[in-house]
């Protein structure tokens, strides 16, 4: 057994190591490929902060994925036909630079986070699954219906958008952008992990009852864990819309959240790097598997299987055991 | 008969659940310094009038109040912030959580707000120190890094109680603190709540006998919902009508 932070950095090195490597012998894909991983990580990442820590089991967090992959393709549709988003009562311009689009997809979903929040908190259990099941599936219809944007087709950007300093279009500047920002999510996660904050959290998934008696109101504190949980999806939703150049409703769809969902359970609910490990093996698998049958999902099934029977703390709880308990 | 005004006062309360009464006109008050034990067989209705005190359950009439204030609109973690600090008949724990981070909780709860993200609570010296004092004081300072899950019954008993007292309540609401701890934990456990009434004075439900007479200043007795006699532990043990209705001719 090696303790969790080794595996954390080793990960990490090798999630930095391959995308590097390949720009070395000039295989782009494989960049992209990491790309893909890192940006699916990040969106996990998020939900880890509502799953594992909150206990709040979300099958909507690709709402917030399709919002901020939308918030994307609507200011960048706008500024690549020179329209502007709106003009009245005060006018909004697209934009192709992608700081003011991150700011615009995480507060974008930010506020939807808290309004789904605040009305499924109102339940539990099995019916907070449905709540936030049904909340995507709303999303996902209205984008189909909503021919401005493209509706069922979504809507292409030709070119990458922009970052001051970099050049978006070569694919280790972009890997490179994805990879900080899930660096810095991550360092994050960790500080909000050990914090008052998520001490009061984790105790709020255990024993609702406890943190009440002691005067603590532990909706409140779920709920700000799920718009954390939201703007960080919603900032993964950009990047993903800006990693294909294209958004479209299957950003909303539910076997979005599903996936989302299915890189925390692989990795590791609640454990730092869970999502990583599992968004690098699903991109992996899908590539690999993906290749020989397009029935590949049959295997990633037995392979979620063996982890929820014989690995519950997912491929990271295989590896290095359970959580220590802190001090 | 008192000169001094009640720490937590229930008036009047009443609570039906359909055709069963569950609490009839309930008017108790905890007096600063006693420990106040309300004693009733099974079904008596002891746990709605607990909740109705501290805020799980409303009252279909009635009031009640805390150092004066009525109370009885307020819920659960008002409640808690205002002074109630009670423990449940159930460990109600952090169980993969250590000793010593369900101690922070409550510190955390008491004296400051969870609204912290980037230093870490553990490395919060103040709470720390409350948190460690209150360990101290029920006896399980050399099991902080334990996990509540590897923690003993009775230890939990105790763990329960370290948490309530980080909260520096008014009063002290304990349903069953005793219940299914052995000979020596009820020992172990009467003697640190003796020794807790002067911190705040204690609401007690319970049903272990020997521990109410020994710590009772006073106790009610609750019968389907309604107060039959409450008095002094001498005045419960020969009343009348609280043999024939609950306690049996053995006692």
């Amino acid at each position: 057994m090696i303790r969790e932070s080794y595996l954390n950095a080793l990960v990490l090195f090798l999630l930095l190591a391959v995308p590097v490597w390949a720009t070395i012998i000039d295989e782009p894909f494989t960049i992209t490929l990491a790309t893909r991983a890192v940006i699916f990580a990040l969106a996990a990442v998020g939900l880890n902060i509502a799953l594992g820590l909150g206990g709040l089991v979300s099958l909507g967090h690709a709402v917030f994925f399709g919002i901020g992959g939308y918030a994307m393709g609507i200011l960048a549709h706008h500024a690549q036909t020179y329209t502007p988003v709106m003009s009245l009562p005060f006018l909004i311009e697209g934009t192709k630079s992608m700081p003011v689009i991150w700011l615009v997809a995480m507060a974008s979903s930010g506020l939807a986070a808290f309004a789904i929040g605040t009305l499924s908190l109102r339940t539990t259990g099995v019916y907070f699954i449905m709540i936030t099941l049904a909340f995507g599936q709303m999303f996902y219809f209205f984008t189909i219906s909503w021919p401005t944007y493209g509706g069922e087709d979504g809507l292409s950007v030709y070119v990458r958008n922009e970052f001051p300093g970099l050049n978006t279009l070569v694919p280790i500047h972009f890997f490179a952008i994805c990879f900080i920002i899930l660096c810095l999510v991550l360092l994050l996660n960790a500080l909000i992990a050990k914090s008052p904050f998520g001490l009061a959290l984790n105790a709020a998934r255990q024993m609702p009852k406890r943190v009440q008696a002691v005067g603590l109101n532990p909706n409140r504190l779920k709920l700000l864990a799920f718009v954390i949980s939201g703007v960080i999806a919603g900032l993964a939703g950009a990047l993903f819309a800006d990693l294909n150049r294209f958004v479209s409703p299957t950003m909303f769809s539910w076997q979005m959240s599903g996936e989302i969902m299915v890189f925390v359970i692989l990795g590791g609910v609640g454990r730092l790097c869970g999502p990583v490990v599992g968004a690098v093996v699903f991109v992996m698998l899908e590539h690999f598997l993906g290749g020989l049958s397009e029935y590949w999902h049959v295997y990633l099934g037995a392979l979620l299987l063996i982890v929820v029977l014989f690995a519950r703390g997912g491929l990271v709880g295989l590896i290095v055991g359970r959580v220590d308990a802190h001090d | 008969m008192h000169m001094i005004d009640p720490i937590l006062a229930t008036y009047n309360l009443k609570k039906s659940f359909g055709a069963l009464t569950a609490t009839d006109d309930v008017s108790i008050a905890l007096f600063p310094g006693e420990i106040h034990a309300i004693i009733g067989p099974n079904g008596a209705g002891k746990s709605t009038l607990i909740s109705q005190i501290c805020g799980g359950i409303q009252p279909d009439s009635g009031r009640v109040e805390l150092l004066g204030h009525n109370i009885t609109q307020t819920n659960v973690s008002m409640r808690a912030r205002a002074g109630i600090g009670r423990t449940f008949q159930v460990s109600a724990l952090a169980m993969e959580d250590t000793v010593l981070q369900n101690v922070l909780l409550g510190a955390l709860g008491g004296s400051g707000t969870p609204w912290h993200f980037f230093r870490p609570a553990l490395k919060d010296w103040r709470l720390r120190d409350k948190a460690m004092t209150a360990l101290i004081h029920v006896g399980l300072q050399a099991h902080a890094a334990t996990r509540a899950s590897e923690l003993s019954h009775g230890q939990r008993r105790q763990l329960e109680v370290a948490v309530t007292l980080t909260l520096e309540p008014k009063v002290f609401v304990m349903d069953e603190p005793m219940a299914g701890l052995g000979a020596e934990g009820s020992k172990n456990l009467t003697e640190l709540l003796d020794n807790l009434r002067e911190k705040a004075p204690i609401l007690l439900v319970e049903h272990d006998m020997d521990a109410v007479f020994k710590l009772a200043d006073r106790i009610s007795v609750l019968v389907y919902g309604h107060i039959i006699a409450t008095g002094t532990v001498d005045e419960i043990r020969s009343s009348k009508v609280v043999r024939e209705a609950y306690l049996g001719d053995g006692v």
